[in-house]
This record gives C-alpha cells, structure tokens and sequence, in this order.
C-alpha cells in the first residue's frame, strides 16, 4: 500500500508535466487547427536557456521568471515570422515547417550544449517534506507550479477580456474580425502562451529526467496521449489525461510491464483511446441548432 | 482539335521518348560512378519506391500518416530475419515482407478509421516513436537481435554475370521500382486512384456515389504500407544492417518531408522526394559540420516557404511555361 | 462632412477567380435605411462583404470622407461599420452574454460595457432571459437577434445586415423588423439591407437598390419602387 501511494503521487507529479505541455498543444491546436509537433522541443530549448542563465549566476525563480518571458516572446516570434509565409498553405506544408523547427532545435541544442546529459537544478528541498516517504519535494513542488500556471491560465481565459478575444478568435476567427479582433495577433499571443507553459513542464520535468537534448520526446508523447484522451480541444481534458495518464504510466511500470516497454504502453493507450472513443473522453458533443 | 494544343499523341510520344533515355541512362550509370555512389543511387531507388507508396496514402487519399517509418522496419527486419535466421534467398522475401507489411497496414488502418487529421498523425507518430524501444525489447532479442540488430550479407550477381554486387543490387532495385511504379501509376490513374482521390476531397459526396470508404481507406492503408515494406527490404539489403535505432521517428519524418518537399498526390513526387532525403543531409553535412541537421531543418522551412507544393508542381509550373514558347 | 456616410464607386470583387461584381456604384445616407435586393446569386452578400474587406475588390470605397477599400476587416470594423453577416456569425460554444461582450471588446471590460449590455438586453429581452445559456443553443430567431444585438454592442454609425429574415417565421421577421426601425429612429445608426424578402425590406426602407448579376440595374427610393407595378412584378417578384 505504501508503495502504491508513493507510486501515485510520484505519477501526479509526472502527470503534471504532461498535462502541461498537453495544454500547450491545446492551446496552439485550437488556434490553428495543427497539432505543434515542435512543442516539446520548444521547451527543451527553453529549458537550457534557464540553464544557461543559471550558470551565469541568476538564482533559480529569476532564472525561472525570465525564462518563460523568453520563451513567451520567442513563441510570439515564431508564429509571426516563421509561420506567416506558410499561413494560406494546406495543412501538411505546415506540419511540414513544425517539423523542420523540431529538428533544427534539436540540433542547435545539441550543438552548443552537446550531448552529455547534465543535471538540472530543482529549487526544492532535497529533503522529502515532514521527512515521509510518499513524496519528494520536488515532485511536490512540480505539483503546486503546475496547478499554480493552470489556474492562471484557466482564470486569463474566463476571466479577463483578452482572454475572451482569444477564445473567440480561435473558434470561428472570421467573427472575431467582425467585433474588431486582430485576429492574427490573438494567435500569435496563443504561440507565446503554449511555448511559456512548455517552458515551465520542461524546467519542471529537467531535475527528474536530466537535461539533454532529446529529454522531451517521451514526455511529448504522454502530452499526446494525454491531450487525445481528454479530447484536443478540450483544455480541461488535457489537463486530467495529463494527470491520468502520468498515473497510469507509473503504475503499470511499476506492477505491470516494468520501464522498458513505457513508450510501446503509451502508443497503445493511445490507439485503444482513440478507437474507442475518438474525441476523447471529454470530447464535446455539442448542442448547436442550425 | 485543331486548336493550338499539340494533339495527345504527339505528348504522349514525346514523354516516352524521354523515360526511354532515362532508361538507358540510368542502366549506364553504374558503370560511370564508384560502388558508394551507385550504393547510394539504389537507396534512392528504395526510398522512391516507400514515397510512392506513402504518398498514395498522405496525397491521394489524404491520411497524414508520420508513422511509416514502422512498415520501413517490419520490411527490413522481415528480411533479414529470413536471410539471417532460415537462409532465404533474398529476391524470395520481397513477397513475403511485402506481404507481411500488407497485413499490417490494412490491421492498423482500421482503428485508423475513424481518425481525422492531426488525430491520425498522433497516433502513427506515436508508432514511429514508440517503434525502436519495441524492437529492443528483451523478449524479442532472439528474432531482433536487439540493440545489436543483425547483419545482411550482400548477394552475389546470379549467373556469374561480370558485375559487382553493388551494381547488380542497383539493377535488381532498379528492376523492382520500375514494377512498382507502373503498379502504382495504374493503380491511381484507374477507378481506385480516383475513388482514394475522391474520399480525400469529399467523403461524404463519395459514400453518396457508393464508394466504400471504410474499405478503401483501409487498403489503401495496406497497400501503402506494403510499398513501403518492399522498399524498407531493398534497403535493408544495400545497407546490410538492420538496427531499432535506424528506424526511429526521425525516419517516418523524413519520409513525410519527402513527400512534400517532392510533391504531394503526384507520383514523380516520389523520385523527386527520394532525391531529396538521399541528398540533402549530406549537403547539410558539407556546409556546418556542427549542427547538419539545423541547416537540413532551415532548407526544410525554405522549401516550404518557396515551394509548398513541392519539386513537382515547380516541374510543373516550368514545363508549361516551356511548351508555351513552343 | 456631406450627409453620405458611404460612398462606392466602380466596386468590383472576385471569390478567387471568379469576377463576382462588375462595378457598383451606390451610397448610404447618414441615419437612412438602404436596402439591396436581388435574387440568389445577384451579388448582394458579396457587396457587404467587400465592404469590409472580406473579398478581393477593386473600385473605391468611402466611409465618412476616407477610403476604406484594401484596409483589413478588424481596421473597418473599429471605424465605426458593423456586419452582421450571412448565417449570423456566432460564436456558438460561447453563451450569449460573453457573446454580446464580444461586440464590445474593442471598447472595454466587462464594466464599462455594463450600460450598453442592459440596452441591448432592454431592445431584446428574451436574451436576458438565455444570457448564461450557450450560443448555439438559441433559436434561429434568437441567434438573429443576438447577431444584430453584438454588432449594436459595437456603437456603429453603420450597420451591415445580411438577409435577417433568412430561416425566419414571418412573425418573428416582423418583430425582428421592428426593432429595427426602432434602432434606426432612436440611435440613429445608418442601415444597409441585404434582403431576399423585398416587400418586408422596402417596407423599412429609404432607398433601395437592385443588383442583377453584379451590377446595379435600378435604383431610387423605396417608396416609388414599392407603388411601381411593373418593377415589382418582373424583378421582384410580387
């Protein structure tokens, strides 16, 4: 029993992370129709950017703080410059452009950090909280900044005006130009969003995994996995299949199939989900009347 | 008739003179090159044969599919398994890879069913990528070889002809696509290229028109996976190594890049694409040493930008502005 | 400064490559009710949607003295010209409040548009009534209704309507109508009408225009064109 509650909580904090990046790639599929596959590489770069500041002497929440405004400012950049010349294409000249951009940040990474995996640093405690052993700290910690960046985001959007102009400009854009909303930059500020979350599930995910360039592609497929299972358009339901699925991954490694098979576990959590129910399980049916 | 237009015939026979000198070029090739580029050529070859059958199922029928790295593997492996472990010929596990990746594209493209779009290329990514830590796996080392992989021996010219082996498995490659092609161009020039064509662009009018789309979508899933399975064979014998980590997500990106950067729903895509993918990362190697894949990522994005709808519909686009001085 | 509000002059428009319109030439007078009409087909959607930028034109547009053509759909909007477009346009997953937030987002928050949200809900009740209830689940009338209550939102010296009365019961046309009149006489907001109903349109309006394959083929005052029988049997069909 001890184990299995150690197991579950040490899965929240996993799961945080990939209900994280999953919310990011809600964000970015509902404001343009495309799933980025570059997110996860995205926050790996972020991620040795908060690095670097790090080692340049920058105590660790400066470092933090600063790193998400990069990254919200490089995601602004990139839909703003890297994306327009694509924009009227069909879908798969895009897909196409994600792919390059994954595959040329990889490879920067790799080459001005190289590939050895370093450490990365947690500004929690070593020390497990009240000295029980169900919980580091960090893993808790992981869980309060994800919950933390969440309920920001969820009040941004129910909330505040601009975050109304977002959700609309993103469900039926030609409108939204008809009350006046630029729509364009509402999807740029959507990028700059998605890739400032990616950089927080990545600064988390960092001290768990270690840092080195191919550290979020794993992570990018339970954020899939966790953003079909709750329906890709639905940011709740990313958020719970990121927690559910990062549950699910530590268990079943645990007791069921050991750690070798986690990713073929992931690809068939992902094909029973979508077989079964394929918008998710809190895909919407919605009411509309013609 | 007679309005300006040069008359079908005439095309069509000045299109064929042009693939017969192609023919002959290509047979005279190996003789010219050294062994690693005709080597290379055959991979060429190979690759074109796995964007034909991928762009069957991406161009024409509309299924993104970032997965076919998965069928590339079950070909090759299917191959060396049976040259390795039973002693087979190679020519006879062509059928038998080609076979094998039929199955399995058909069984995966029924759940596939009722993906759409990004779905469907989540779900075959997550193919490609969980793929190589499947292949690793302990319990399957016996068939796999594991991490090691195993090894291919390069057959012999048959019929003691005066060739090299590289140059005989460029023929016999050479040979297997040229089949392959005019089975995918009849395939897609005749009822079930348009009907695959039609539920790309309009399933509903489709099924309205009594096209079976559960069907059709589904084999097209097979058939595309089996072309792809015949060219991962033929690579795996040129490259005489199969190994989990050459068959990773990396692949099956590289083969969708393919076929855009060559032309989607075109079949000389296909060789155009293959070009590409052979080629570019070795140039990309040339100019930075340090980061080739960053420079193979910005040439990716500058084609995109330059040409969306691939080397082919430039082709296209040149071809008509030369005939129109003519 | 003249009392035209909008001015077209040689307006031509294609859907990709299909030249649509062929030259308009017509204009809006401040506060006054146009209407457009014409068959299916006729041109007169795509009209309203050049006018905000929606389509490829050519041809110059006017509003208040200064040329909008080529400028983008939100940059029109902010001047002043609401477009309630064919089908209505709503954000159906949002409720009809955030809806109707949404026509005034240009101009503020949640508190600052309160007065203007209590006047919309007073010209339209019975959207007070759905105000929490999801958009798409309203009635077409409704949709309508919320349709030309988040373009008033937007305080607009123009207001593009296009075909209100479509998928309507003729009851409910009329109230929509009626309301109608009422904005134009107290508010003071300029109307121009696309309609397929011509007698419920001329009924409302000042002016009217015809449009026939992309181009004008009569134009005057709706009055005259309401008592001409014979332009009424051979073009609009009653």
């Amino acid at each position: 029993m001890d184990t299995f509650l150690a197991q579950f909580l040490s899965g929240l904090a996993t799961g945080g992370i990939y209900a994280s990046l999953a919310l990011a790639l809600v964000m970015v599929h509902q404001a343009t129709r495309l799933v980025n596959f570059a997110q996860g590489e995205l926050a790996m770069f972020s991620t040795y950017i908060a690095w670097s500041l790090v080692q340049a002497g920058l105590p660790y929440w400066p470092a933090f703080a600063l790193t998400l405004a990069i990254s919200f400012a490089a995601g602004i950049a990139i839909d703003r410059i890297v994306l327009r010349p694509v924009r009227g294409s069909s879908a798969l000249p895009m897909v196409v452009v994600f792919i390059g951009l994954l595959v040329i940040l990889n490879s920067v990474a790799g080459w001005i950090y190289s590939y050895t995996v370093r450490p990365f640093p947690s500004p929690f405690p070593s020390e497990p909280l009240f000295g029980q052993h169900y919980i580091s700290s960090h893993d808790l910690g992981a869980i309060g900044v994800t919950l933390a960046m969440l309920v920001a985001i969820y009040a941004f959007f129910r909330f505040t005006p601009l975050g109304l102009a977002m959700r609309a400009a993103a469900q039926n854009p030609e409108s939204a130009r008809l009350v006046g909303i630029r729509v364009g930059w509402m999807r740029a500020l959507g990028w700059g969003l998605a890739c400032a979350i990616g950089a927080a599930a990545g600064m988390m995910v960092a001290p768990i995994v270690f840092l080195d360039p191919n550290m979020m592609s794993g992570v990018l497929l339970y954020a899939f996995a966790a953003a079909l299972i709750g329906g890709i358009d639905n940011p709740f339901g990313a958020v719970f299949g990121g927690f559910f699925v990062g549950v699910l991954e530590n268990l079943l490694g645990a007791y069921v199939i050991g750690q070798e098979l986690k990713l073929t576990v992931a690809l068939a959590v992902i094909i029973a989900v979508l077989v079964v129910k394929p918008s998710g399980l809190f895909g919407r049916t919605l009411v509309r009347r013609v | 008739m007679a309005d300006g237009n040069l008359p079908r015939t005439r095309i069509a026979r000045g299109k064929r003179a042009a693939l017969a000198a192609l023919l002959v070029a290509l047979c005279g090739l190996p003789f010219l090159l050294s062994n690693f580029s005709v080597f290379q050529l055959t991979l060429v070859m190979a690759y074109a044969i796995v964007l034909l059958g991928l762009n069957m199922l991406t161009g024409y029928n509309g299924q993104i599919s970032l997965g076919h790295g998965a069928f590339y593997a079950i070909g090759a492996y299917a191959t060396a398994i049976l040259m390795d472990h039973y002693g087979v010929p190679y020519w006879m596990t062509l059928p038998v890879a080609a076979a094998a990746c039929l199955v399995a594209g058909f069984l995966f493209g029924l759940p596939a069913l009722r993906l759409e779009g990004p779905y469907l290329a989540l779900a075959t990514f997550a193919l490609a990528v969980a793929l190589p830590q499947l292949l690793k796996y302990k319990s399957l080392e016996p068939w796999t070889g594991g991490v090691q992989g195993i090894t291919i021996v390069k057959p012999d010219p048959p019929f003691g002809l005066p060739i090299n082996a590289d140059q005989w498995l460029y023929f016999f490659t050479l040979a297997m696509a040229i089949v392959m092609f005019a089975l995918g161009r009849n395939l897609l020039a005749g009822r079930i290229g348009r009907a695959m064509v039609a539920i790309r662009d309009n399933p509903i009018a489709a099924e309205a028109m009594g096209i079976d789309i559960a069907l059709y979508k589904s084999l097209t899933f097979g058939v595309s996976a089996m072309f792809t399975g015949i060219g991962g064979a033929l690579g795996a014998i040129a490259v005489q190594f199969v190994a989990p980590d050459s068959f990773g997500a990396f692949l099956s990106i590289a083969f969708l890049v393919g076929i855009v950067v060559g032309g989607l729903g075109t079949i000389q895509g296909a060789i155009y694409g293959a070009i590409f993918i052979q080629f570019v990362p070795n140039i990309a190697d040339r100019i930075s040493r340090a980061a080739p894949w960053a420079i193979y990522g910005m040439m990716v994005i500058l084609f995109m930008y330059l040409a969306p709808g691939g080397v082919a519909s430039f082709a296209h686009y040149v071809s008509k502005r030369w005939r129109r001085r003519t | 400064m003249s009392a035209e509000l909008l001015r077209v002059e040689g307006l031509q428009a294609w859907y990709g490559a299909t030249q649509v319109l062929h030259g308009l030439d017509f204009d809006v007078a401040a506060g006054s009710v146009t209407a457009l009409l014409g068959a299916n087909g006729a041109g007169k959607t795509t009209t309203l949607r050049a006018l905000c930028g929606m389509v490829k034109t050519r041809g110059a547009v006017a509003y208040d003295g200064r040329r909008i053509d080529g400028c983008a759909t939100e940059d029109i909007v902010r001047l002043g010209i609401a477009h309630v477009p064919d089908g209505r346009g709503t954000f159906l997953d949002l409720t009809t409040e955030e809806n109707l937030r949404l026509g005034g987002i240009t101009r503020g928050g949640k508190r600052a548009l309160g007065p203007d949200m209590e006047r919309m809900y007073g010209y339209f009740p019975r959207l007070k009534e759905r105000r929490a209830q999801q958009a798409g689940t309203l009635s077409g009338g409704e949709q309508q209704m919320l349709a030309i209550a988040r373009a008033l939102m937007l305080k607009p010296r123009l207001l593009l309507l296009d075909e209100p009365s479509f998928g309507l019961a003729p009851k409910v046309v009329a109230g929509i109508f009626e309301i109608l009149r009422a904005i134009n006489r107290d508010e003071g907001v300029a109307i121009l009408l696309v309609e397929q109903n011509a007698a419920m349109a001329l009924e409302l309006a000042d002016h009217a225009y015809l449009v026939e394959t992309g181009r004008i083929a009569i134009r005057g005052e709706a009055a005259r064109l309401r008592n001409d029988e014979a332009v009424r049997r051979s073009y609009l069909g009653y």
